[in-house]
């Protein structure tokens, strides 16, 4: 299996991230820098990191959206390929206009770092399969602009097609439904603010994001 | 030719910044502010061109990146 993780100025989760693929896939990812204009070849999954890239100027996520390389993840996605983006990788997505809505400033203005609950409301996904619909997880969160808004039609839409594949158990951040992470409409393409990378390691945190890296890999190795 | 973009939330669009903005003036002895919003200004230096042509062009720059028009709206003012 061929993943790729995509690095910004100000990126900070892709070394984990990239631990996280390596330790699942049982092969090094490619380290893709926001400039290059191709991708690998042949390429199964593309993960979008967290951290500040361009130091959450203009809004976050808004100036790596316009990034050489997001014109191929846009492609790449469109083709129907899987892309995991978290944290600021979600809203790099959003700016991108891979997913719908918007990350605001967190409701209560201060930077939320910590392990939440959250639940897992949907498990048709290559990202959710590794686990059941309904079940709880821990993930650690660490985000200033997490506040997932959307207008009352989308927000029926992503509830009416299944496409909220996380929510919040407890006051997070002030997100519209508790919404912690959402899919493509084909499912293929998830953006979720809590970090899965950061807890598939017993040495580090816990293993709940074990389960998802394991799907993936179920997923695209046998397809 | 200079332009001013202005970008501004939405109406209807919580904002907590400006709420918290609002209650700092209130407690500065500010009485009488019922609202906040923040936005932004951009200022934007644009090399010789018809006012048309760089109206046209900053409307597509605020649609692609300097406002978010999911929450925001934007307005421009040539000089």
């Amino acid at each position: 299996m061929k993943t790729a993780v995509i690095v910004f100025p100000g990126s900070n989760c892709d070394r984990d991230l990239a631990v996280a693929l390596r330790e699942a896939t049982g092969s090094e990812p490619h380290m893709v820098w926001h400039k290059d204009s191709v991708l690998p070849e042949g390429l199964d999954l593309i993960g979008v990191p967290g951290g500040f890239s361009f130091g959450d100027y203009l809004r976050c996520g808004a100036i790596a959206a316009q990034s050489p390389i997001m014109r191929e993840v846009a492609a790449f996605a469109g083709r129907g390929g899987h892309v995991l983006g978290i944290c600021n990788g979600f809203q790099v997505l959003i700016e991108s206009g891979l997913l719908p809505g918007v990350l605001m400033r967190n409701a209560t203005l201060k930077f939320v770092c910590r392990d939440v609950p959250l639940r897992v409301e949907e498990a048709q996904s290559a990202f959710t399969r590794g686990y059941e619909a309904g079940q709880e997880v821990v993930f650690p969160v660490a985000h200033h602009d997490g506040c997932y808004v959307a207008d009352p039609e989308t927000l029926k839409r992503l509830d009416d097609e299944q496409r909220v594949a996380f929510r919040y158990l407890d006051a997070v951040n002030g997100s519209m439904n508790d919404i912690a992470g959402v899919l493509s409409e084909n499912r293929r393409v998830l953006g979720m603010m809590p970090h899965p990378e950061r807890a598939a390691d017993a040495q580090v945190l816990g293993t709940d994001g074990k389960a998802m890296f394991r799907g993936l890999v179920d997923t695209l190795v046998a397809a | 030719m200079k332009a001013r973009v202005f970008v501004t939330l939405k109406s209807g669009v919580l904002d907590p910044q400006g709420a918290a903005i609002g209650s700092a003036l209130d407690g500065m002895g500010f009485d009488g502010v019922t609202g906040v919003r923040q936005g932004k200004v951009f200022e934007i230096e644009m090399a010789d061109a018809s006012r048309d042509e760089a109206a046209e062009q900053l409307d597509a720059m605020c649609k692609r990146l300097l406002a978010n028009t999911v929450i925001e709206d934007y307005s421009v003012e040539l000089d």
